[in-house]
């Protein structure tokens, strides 16, 4: 099976520090990978070089075998990359359909004008936009829906903003989604929960999984494969069993004990 | 509600309060005085020998500061005192010392000279302040005044709710009469009301006494008794469903369509005149609410393709177009209008609209001004007329009828049109896909960029937009005024518009209508006079406090966004109902699909 994404050679430094030095990537199509390493390991720089905020010194990013490198941010989306943030960022004052509305703006079309004549083709795909914005709302149950539609973003509560943000990822329609600690911050029932909702993302929805995660129950229970960064250097990866006991991903998270240092 | 602490006097907090307040009171009827407006606008009556919009400049201060004062404090694990008799003590002493600094700053004109660095450090503000008659007369009646404004403030909290409330309405209400006197005269005139003006205001301006007595009585009677009467019908719109409401807001919003076309035929010329200034603004603001408000895209420079509109129709219809002169019909001028306009909307959007924040606020600045000096400068002179400007634009032909500037009425009719277009645009796209994505750049611009915006186009189409909303202004401003100069767009539109914007409400057209009418209206534009038309240059002053106001207390506008507060309410309720555990906590939901 080819790889929906490949990354050869990947480096990116800023100023003096390699944040990412010779990365090697790739991720089959219907895959979940985790990518997990310690604080300032260069994760979410990695999200960062994927989705075009940040360009790389060397290395190359192949998506479906073409090279992204170079694209505006906008342009990955459009390709089929969606992503979610670290620290929520929705936008606050937009309601709770709008967020999701305005996520499928690179998969329609009319423009101002149809929108001022209200053409047949204006409306129809406005009421496109909406049914797909509810359905995909409706992926987390009642949460998200019903009366919340119309509730601007800043309302929602904490783990209500961060099912919102990857229903707007997933309205992007995607082929790969990328998610940045999607639990970070639920508590112990809520992370369960979008545990289990991370594997209907692939398997009802067909969207391949980068995601980005420090609760080791989590990745445990939905990666496939696990990537182990520190200070940018892939340090390890295979199943969560190989990784977990590797001594390295141990040192790295837990350091090197007493006596061997001497 | 379970109690937080035991109460506490919060006496020996007043003092600092007292002193606090009192001096700022002090200071702000000295900067008052200082520059001179209770002088310069003495001329202008309120209440007949009584009241002068000078003295209004002064006496609502230490009110305010009674008011404010006395105000509760809402500390936590503070329970303030019971309003009573105290809190009356407090506003009068907040009051007296303001007055005491009104008292001292005339003891220092009657004794020093600092008439060179302080213009207004005159006789005549000293005679002002004396009520003519003489510096101890002048020293005592201010300690009074000052303590009894003061009192009248603090009473406010002190009074039962509802006398509160109709003293307070009756108030604003004099106030608001005896400002609107122009437009209330004309209105009534035009009704053939006269005998009502007549016995209403003085015969050289201003209520007279007995008229401002009956209108307090009045207006108090009908406080108390429409009391309720008001939440009452507002609770009975919200439990209308959805249809209903739905026909009630179209009756509603027709009516007001129809008076607003009817009422220029029972006004004269002036009130139109003032009519067809405010829609001008309307229209501006309505742009720049597109590119602000919407986009998120501070334009300081917005006057530039209000210019643009007025010398793309002068150079097009005028016979004394120093360049080309085809004298085009306004219909097919206004085509031509549009593409100028997006044009230059282009040529300034391309370059400055990878900038952000205030980087792009700046450069905007810049290019406001480069335009305006272009159709200053010698080099373009040949062909935009320089500093002569371009004159004797004809008026524009309807076939039925021509609008001209010395018909007021029919300048109200096209610009109401215009701005029903640009009402219609702003709501359209609103809420179209375009809409959307400039809330999202508003918002987060990286994420919007991230979920697949092109930011740029997008945000190039806001500029777009914007300038051809504000061109139809120019257009419509060049056959009105029928001659055309640099002087009219200087920086200050563009300031005053973006005022008008915030002040009314961002994002909001209902806001922003709000906003232009009563600031264009009441204060006037940049050269526009307003019904307050003795402000002068005072009105810069008042525009600029309005804003620090705005920004500070009510930062959403006049008009919040009404799905906004509505929300917000929403929310307060779910937590009350949540308190009291009515609602189960969201995280107890189970997920059913």
């Amino acid at each position: 099976m080819s790889p929906v994404m490949s990354i050869r050679d990947l480096t990116v430094s800023f100023g003096g520090l390699n944040a990412l030095s010779d990365l090697n990537f790739h991720v089959d199509e219907g895959e979940i990978v985790s990518v997990i390493g310690p604080n300032g390991a260069g994760k979410t720089t990695f999200f960062n070089l994927i989705t075009g905020l940040v360009e790389p010194n060397s290395g190359d990013i192949l998506f479906e075998g073409e090279s992204i490198l170079g694209l505006d941010p906008y342009q990955v989306t459009e390709i089929g990359i969606a992503r979610t943030f670290q620290n929520v960022r929705l936008f606050p004052n937009m309601t709770v359909l709008e967020n999701v509305m305005v996520a499928q703006h690179c998969r329609t079309h009319q423009h101002a004008f149809g929108a001022l004549l209200q053409t047949k083709a204006f409306r129809k795909e406005e009421r496109e936009i909406r049914e797909r914005a509810e359905e995909v709302l409706s992926f987390f149950g009642t949460r998200l829906i019903g009366y919340r539609l119309d509730q601007p973003a800043f309302v929602l509560s904490y783990a209500n903003r961060r099912r919102l943000e990857i229903a707007r990822a997933m309205a992007t329609q995607p082929r790969l989604l990328l998610l940045d600690e999607p639990v970070a911050g639920m508590n112990p029932k809520e992370s369960v929960e979008l545990t289990n909702l991370i594997g209907r993302l692939r398997s009802e929805w067909g969207f391949t999984i980068v995601m980005i995660e420090h609760d080791m129950g989590v990745v445990r229970d939905v990666s496939d494969r696990v990537v182990v960064l520190d200070h940018g250097v892939t340090i390890a990866q295979g199943s969560y069993e190989e990784v977990s006991n590797d001594p390295q991903v141990i040192e790295a998270y837990l350091g090197r004990p007493a006596q061997d240092a001497s | 509600m379970n109690e937080l602490a035991p109460p506490r006097q919060i006496l020996d907090q007043d003092w600092r309060r007292v002193l606090q307040f009192g001096g700022l009171c002090a200071l702000a009827l000295v900067f008052i005085a200082l520059i001179g407006m209770p002088v310069q606008l003495d001329t202008r009556i309120l209440i007949r020998r009584h009241l002068s919009l000078g003295y209004l400049s002064l006496i609502w201060i230490p009110i305010i500061m009674g008011y404010l004062v006395s105000k509760e404090l809402v500390l936590e694990g503070i329970i303030s005192a019971k309003k009573g008799p105290r809190d009356l003590l407090t506003g009068a002493l907040t009051g007296m010392i303001g007055g005491a600094g009104l008292s001292l700053l005339a003891v220092l004109i009657n004794n020093y000279n600092l008439r060179d660095p302080l213009l207004n450090w005159s006789p005549q503000t000293l005679e002002q302040l004396n009520f003519g008659n003489g510096i101890g007369f002048g020293i005592g009646i201010w300690l009074l005044i000052g303590a009894a404004l003061g009192i009248f403030g603090s009473a406010l909290h002190v009074l039962p709710a509802l006398t509160a409330k109709a003293v307070g309405t009756a108030l604003l209400a004099v106030i608001l009469v005896s400002i609107l006197e122009t437009a209330i005269t004309d209105l009534l005139q035009g009704f053939r009301l006269t005998f009502v003006t007549d016995s209403l205001y003085a015969k050289r301006g201003g209520l007279s006494v007995v008229s401002t007595i009956v209108l307090i009585v009045f207006v108090m009677l009908v406080t108390v008794l429409a009391a309720g009467q008001g939440e009452a019908l507002r609770e009975k719109y919200d439990a209308l469903d959805e249809p209903k409401r739905k026909s009630t807001n179209l009756t509603l919003s027709f009516t007001g369509v129809i008076i607003l076309l009817l009422l220029p035929l029972f006004l004269g010329k002036i009130m139109n005149e003032l009519l067809a200034n405010v829609g001008l603004f309307v229209l501006l603001a309505l742009g720049l609410n597109i590119v602000v408000g919407l986009a998120g895209i501070l334009d300081l420079g917005y006057v530039a393709f209000f210019a643009v509109g007025g010398y793309t129709t002068a150079v097009l219809t005028s016979p004394n177009s120093p360049w080309i002169s085809p004298e085009l019909h306004f219909g097919i001028v206004i085509l031509i209008v549009i593409v100028a306009a997006a044009i230059v909307g282009l040529a300034v959007g391309a370059p400055v609209i990878r900038m952000r924040g205030d980087y792009l606020a700046i450069v905007t600045l810049g290019f406001g001004e480069i335009i305006r000096l272009l159709f200053l400068s010698d080099w373009l002179a040949p062909y935009f007329g320089g500093a002569q400007g371009i004159t004797n634009i004809p008026p524009v032909d309807l076939g039925f009828a021509e609008v001209k500037g010395s018909d007021p009425r029919s300048v109200f009719y096209l610009v109401i049109f215009f701005c029903a277009v640009a009402i219609y645009v702003s709501w359209r796209l609103q809420g179209s896909r375009l809409g959307r994505a400039w809330m999202a750049i508003r918002e987060d611009e990286k994420v919007a960029e991230a979920m697949g915006i092109n930011t740029v186009n997008a945000k190039l189409m806001a500029f777009v937009v914007g300038a051809i909303l504000a061109s139809f202004s120019g257009a419509v401003f060049a056959a009105k005024v029928g001659s055309i100069f640099p002087s009219s767009f200087l920086i200050l539109v563009s300031i005053i518009i973006l005022v008008v914007v915030i002040v009314g409400g961002m994002g909001n057209i209902t806001g922003v209508i709000v906003g232009a009418v009563v600031l264009i209206g009441v204060l006037g534009g940049p050269k526009q006079p307003g019904l307050l038309q003795e402000l002068g240059t005072f009105k810069l002053l008042i525009y600029g406090a309005l804003l620090i106001f705005m920004m500070l207390k009510r930062p959403e506008g006049l008009v919040p966004n009404a799905r906004r507060s509505h929300e917000l309410h929403q929310e307060e309720f779910l937590q009350d109902a949540w308190l009291k555990g009515i609602v189960d906590d969201d995280d107890e939901e189970e997920v059913t699909a």
